[in-house]
């Protein structure tokens, strides 16, 4: 599988690599598509979720942030745009283009001024927004915006042709991705919590069908990991780490799905895994074992290589925080991965929608097919990801947790795979 | 890049949700499914432990209820046997004793016949004595027409008494 990805990673960078030239050759250099920022928009986190099938329309949410003089300020997402009526130059007519404008929230006697930042350095962010101070020109602030690398001065916003001095507020919002972490945490209670209402109506009997499925993944990681590996602590960690994998596994899996309640990027997005592998590491090193720290700072190597010189310890105490790390960056880089290239075969269309119609139609086929394929994939991406994730996870708390006595509880339980490099 | 970069307010939310969603789940969702899972298991084992047992149990009754049925069998068998001598027995006893029976009323009927004949033979001793003597009388008056041997007759038994 991992081949596949790379086969597929390689053609596309190709592709992408040639694609200026292609553009340029084809004179479609203004009104093209600019693919990286379409690929950030789908991956990133925003306010405001898109109506499905409808890139005018948001479901607003709302805004949390702290201003610069310490209080707390919500608003809608939807002031942060209005709806303007521009002339279509494709179809004819008219049509509909959210454009950004300035909210204005009072709050006692005072009022602040956000807006959705574009030319600063917190671009889609919401910055609070000040008049330049005193003594400050806006030429003054376009050259220091000209003088940098990447044409925006670093504390200024431009907005509408003007600079503001801008503070990026402490900012709690529920953004898109926000709400779907907590439309996940909801599916799971709900699909956990049926299973249990199951129990207790039916007792004994067997669930069938959805709660069937539902009852063989908890019994497939309860079973084949966490009892597997963890032996009689099975019960004691079994929560955490089911909860890991049911939360991972429907997060993977609503971010497959393209509208509103799936579509954000979450598993993709380095806060949500980072947290993630926070928990893992606190879970693994509060620890009253002994065997544990001794491993660490006493391990069983010859002399030479822990006494003078603490090297072993040093690798020990990094490897401590580069297992959580692992854990992290591997979920993180697969699923945003996985919606990257999605995402990418999906423009080939418009890329080579410049070539005329026989190179858009062979594009679309292509796309198309490609596309179902990756999305194929990435559903068992999802799954072995959300798996690995776990299996790792339940394999660290193993080894914190072991007592020295019995080494070879770690591995015991045989019907796991001895090593996954995905 | 923003995805690369952690965002506050992501992290924060994130780990309310993990937070909320794992006290959910551990305070009424896996321990429930685990247990009722583990105790469905162990319900399966002796249900199957039992099923064992329970055939076991069958196989012997199976394997007594034929011992029986062979013993019945056996019994009858030897019953229909025992009855069969018995009807020959009785048959035997019946006929033995009708013979029995037969000879009697033959042996009755032989000393009666043989009474009979004696009583016949007796009568006809009798009848042959009165008609020997009748012959003998009608002889005599005969012979004893003539006084000659009237007196030749007395002589000859004045002689015999004579003689004695």
């Amino acid at each position: 599988m991992n081949n596949v990805r790379n086969i597929i990673l390689a053609a596309i960078l190709t592709i992408a690599m040639t694609m200026p030239f292609l553009t340029r050759a084809a004179g479609h250099d203004e009104g093209g598509v600019n693919v990286k920022e379409v690929i950030f928009h789908h991956l990133e986190d925003g306010y405001g979720w898109e109506v499905p099938f409808s890139h005018v329309y948001r479901i607003a949410l709302p805004v949390i942030v702290r201003t610069q003089d310490g209080k707390w300020v919500s608003f809608s997402s939807s002031r942060l745009s209005k709806l303007v009526e521009v002339p279509d130059t494709i179809m004819g007519g008219t049509m509909k283009v959210a454009v950004p404008q300035i909210v204005t929230v009072e709050n006692g006697d005072t009022d602040y001024h956000f807006v959705l930042a574009h030319e600063s350095k917190h671009k889609n962010k919401i910055v609070q927004i000040f008049p330049l101070d005193n003594g400050v020109t806006q030429s003054m602030v376009e050259n220091i915006a000209a003088l940098s690398d990447d044409g925006i001065a670093d504390g200024y916003v431009k907005f509408d042709g003007t600079y503001y001095r801008e503070y990026r507020p402490f900012d709690i919002s529920i953004t898109k991705n926000v709400l779907a972490l907590f439309i996940s945490a909801l599916i799971v209670t709900l699909m956990v919590l049926s299973v249990v209402r199951y129990y207790s109506r039916k007792g004994m009997k067997a669930p069938r069908k959805g709660m069937g499925f539902m009852e063989m993944l908890i019994d497939f990681i309860y079973t084949g990991v966490i009892k597997a590996t963890l032996g009689k602590k099975a019960k004691k960690f079994a929560p955490f780490l089911l909860t890991c994998f049911f939360f991972i596994l429907t997060m993977n899996l609503l971010g497959l799905i393209v509208i509103f309640p799936g579509g954000a990027n979450l598993t993709g997005n380095i806060s949500v895994t980072l947290v993630l592998a926070v928990l893992v590491f606190i879970v693994t090193n509060v620890t009253k074992s002994k065997h544990y720290w001794k491993e660490i700072f006493w391990p069983d190597v010859p002399m030479f290589l822990k006494f003078p010189l603490p090297i072993m310890q040093f690798i020990e105490i990094f490897g401590i925080f580069t297992k959580p790390a692992a854990l992290c960056v591997r979920l993180f880089a697969n699923m945003m991965g996985g919606h990257m290239i999605v995402i990418t075969l999906t423009l080939l269309i418009f890329i080579f929608a410049a070539f005329g119609a026989l190179a858009t139609g062979g594009s679309v086929v292509i796309s198309v097919l490609f596309t179902i394929f990756m999305l194929a994939l990435d559903v068992l991406v999802s799954f072995i990801q959300a798996y690995v994730f776990t299996l790792l996870s339940t394999l660290f708390i193993g080894m914190s947790h072991d007592d020295g006595h019995s080494h070879d509880t770690v591995n015991e339980g045989g019907n796991q795979p001895a090593s996954i490099d995905i | 890049m923003e995805l690369f970069t952690p965002d506050f307010g992501l992290v924060f939310w994130m780990f309310i949700a993990f937070i909320l969603l794992f006290f959910v789940m551990w305070k009424w969702g896996w321990p429930v499914i685990i247990k009722n899972m583990d105790e469905r298991a162990d319900t399966i084992d002796k249900g199957v432990e039992y099923a064992r047992e329970a055939k076991a149990h069958l196989d012997s009754a199976r394997a007594d209820a034929q011992k029986f049925i062979d013993e019945a069998q056996r019994k009858q068998a030897e019953m229909l046997r025992d009855a069969a001598k018995m009807k020959s027995e009785l048959i035997e006893e019946a006929k033995r004793e009708a013979s029995l029976e037969a000879k009697k009323v033959m042996d009755a009927a032989k000393v009666s016949i043989e009474q009979s004949r004696k009583e016949a033979e007796l009568q006809f001793r009798d009848e042959v004595s009165k008609f020997s003597l009748d012959i003998a009388e009608k002889m005599v008056r005969n012979q004893l027409k003539s006084d000659k041997a009237q007196n030749e007759l007395v002589n000859k038994l004045l002689d015999e008494i004579e003689k004695n």
